[in-house]
């Protein structure tokens, strides 16, 4: 921050023109660009990685869930580490990947949202967040072939339409719009088994909170680096619903309530709902 | 290279700058800034719906300014810059408004002597604090001068009058209806000898720093809501607590009747930078369910 050496706000303050916050980092500050560092060609460094997301659409907006765990090789780095974020009033993001990396990032897209916003006095579309992340994902690249990467899953109510809708990403900064259901992450495999077969158009969003549970918790079953729901330390996934009012986290009660149901449900019957 | 025929003295020089900026400034219709019960208000008088001489910096930050449009935008763009990456490299709660002051005033006082043409603008920068005693607003001018005002500050071309009017009837504790109904009379009333004008919602452009939000506490004040609190008859002396539930919205208060009040009053996120430590404190009216209401 070269504010203070020269009292002066230095010039890319006073540049018109960009409402990104990004591009005004990227000549006031770079160095605090997320993906900016030349690391050492060939290295690689160990470092915490995040697991399992699951999103799904229902009746009236979207979920979005992630279970607690990050992971170094065997050794479970943070067992209550939060992966969902409210992005700004209207959309979540759940991380899996480098822990340290994405936060990073999300970090970033939060405040880019925010400054886009007030710079502008209007919100951007979902898609515009949505190309946004892209974008940003795009930069993370040279870290991302040394192995820090980053997988974002975005979801979001859009206003224009009415609807909750979902984007899933690549390393490259590819971006896919989801529908109906998606899941990212080491359990993601078992997750989308489970989703498969427990989404049905025009769920409700209670119905919606407990197959997002259901779903972690099959991956969870089967996955290592995925956390199932810890009731000895009252540990339960995060989970975001996002529908016209905007982004609400499922609040403790109400998730150890639908833990205890699905664990109840589970007595003799490991496979869990069908 | 231009160069100067003749000599012309400092004093002079200055004094040239400062009556040109000063009449660019006077030129334009007034702002006013003050605190109230729960918060700090600003009233501007401002035809335009989108043009805002109003607007925020900050979590608890408001900005406010008279002049020139595009000069006061550029600052206010810059304000926003400065603050989100202050947070962004601290803590939400790292940014004030003393700093953001403090680097308004540097650039002023470069520009005004530095440049061929000093800004001809004056803003007003404003922190909710947790208590009315800790609010500040602060004050800069065109040459960079910085002044911290207790209670309320009118700038632009009736602002010296507005000011002497504010120091007769302005207390602590007023209420947002009152303080409102007090800035609109003043800025109606004008300078000294000018004709008083009616001022009605149209021609307003009013907002909060509600110190009683979470986080992001600007809201603009708008529509049938606005109408209420200038009414003095009308029961409607404050802004509600609670957000409106309008998809899109965010940042405005109308009062309107489709606005289905009794959205969460909670916002999603705690302000902190660090997204581990985001998550809301569990609060007495958090709702548990899915679906809301």
């Amino acid at each position: 921050m070269t504010t203070e050496a020269q009292g002066r706000l230095p010039a890319a303050y006073l540049a018109a023109g960009s409402s990104s916050f990004r591009d005004f980092l990227a000549g006031a500050a770079p160095e605090l660009l997320p993906g900016s560092r030349a690391l050492p060609v060939g290295s690689s460094v160990e470092a915490p990685h995040g697991t399992t997301i699951v999103s799904l659409v229902y009746d009236g907006g979207v979920v979005m869930a992630g279970d607690r765990r990050a992971t170094m090789g065997n050794i479970i780095a943070n067992r209550d580490m939060e992966k969902v974020f409210a992005a700004d009033e209207y959309s979540a993001v759940g991380i899996a990947g480098t822990a340290g990396v994405a936060l990073e990032l999300v970090k970033l897209f939060q405040v880019e949202l925010e400054h886009y916003e007030k710079i502008e006095s209007a919100l951007l579309s979902l898609e515009g967040k949505a190309n946004r992340l892209a974008q940003m994902i795009r930069g993370n690249l040279g870290m991302a072939m040394q192995g820090l990467s980053v997988v974002p899953l975005f979801a979001g109510y859009d206003l224009e339409l009415g609807t909750g809708r979902m984007f899933s990403y690549d390393v490259t900064g590819g971006c896919y719009e989801e529908r109906d259901h998606h899941s990212i992450g080491s359990g993601s495999l078992f997750a989308r088994g489970s989703l498969k077969k427990l989404w049905r158009p025009g769920l409700d969003g209670d119905t919606a909170v407990s197959v997002a549970i259901e779903a972690l918790y099959d991956a969870a079953d089967d996955d290592s680096a995925t956390g199932g729901p810890d009731t000895g330390r009252r540990i339960w996934p995060t989970v975001a619903v996002i529908d016209s009012g905007g982004v609400r986290f499922v609040d403790e009660d109400a998730l150890a309530g639908a833990v205890d149901a699905i664990i109840a449900a589970r007595q003799g019957n490991p496979g869990g709902a069908r | 290279m231009s160069q100067m025929p003749f000599y012309v003295s400092p004093e002079q020089l200055m004094k040239d700058r400062a009556d040109f900026a000063r009449k660019g400034i006077a030129r334009g219709r007034s702002v006013v800034v003050l605190g109230y019960d729960k918060g700090i208000l600003f009233v501007a008088e401002n035809p335009s719906r989108t043009l805002h001489k109003v607007s925020e910096i900050y979590d608890r930050i408001g900005f406010a300014a008279v002049g020139k449009y595009n000069e006061f935008e550029n600052l206010r763009v810059a304000g926003v810059r400065y603050a989100d990456l202050r947070g962004y490299s601290y803590d939400r709660s790292d940014v004030t408004a003393r700093g953001l002051a403090n680097a308004y005033a540097q650039t002023l006082g470069t520009v005004f002597t530095q440049e061929s043409k000093p800004y001809e603008v004056e803003i007003a920068v404003a922190e909710v604090g947790r208590t009315q005693d800790e609010d500040q607003i602060y004050r800069l001018t065109y040459d960079g001068s910085v002044a911290d005002e207790r209670g309320f500050v009118a700038m632009g071309g009736a602002g010296e009058a507005i000011e002497t009017g504010l120091g007769d009837a302005w207390h602590p504790g007023i209420v947002l209806g009152d303080a409102l109904v007090l800035a609109v009379r003043l800025l109606a009333a004008g300078a000294p000898g000018s004709e008083p004008r009616q001022l009605g919602p149209d021609s307003l452009e009013v907002a909060v720093l509600d110190r009683e939000r979470p986080r992001r506490t600007f809201r603009r004040i708008v529509g049938p809501l606005l109408a209420d609190l200038l009414n003095t008859d009308s029961p409607t002396r404050e802004a509600p607590a609670q957000d409106e539930h309008i998809p899109g919205r965010h940042g405005e208060l109308s009062g309107e009747p489709d606005s289905d009040i009794g959205g969460p009053t909670a916002s999603p996120r705690d302000a902190s930078t660090n997204p581990q430590t985001q998550r809301p404190e569990p609060g007495p009216d958090s709702s548990g369910t899915a679906d809301g209401d």
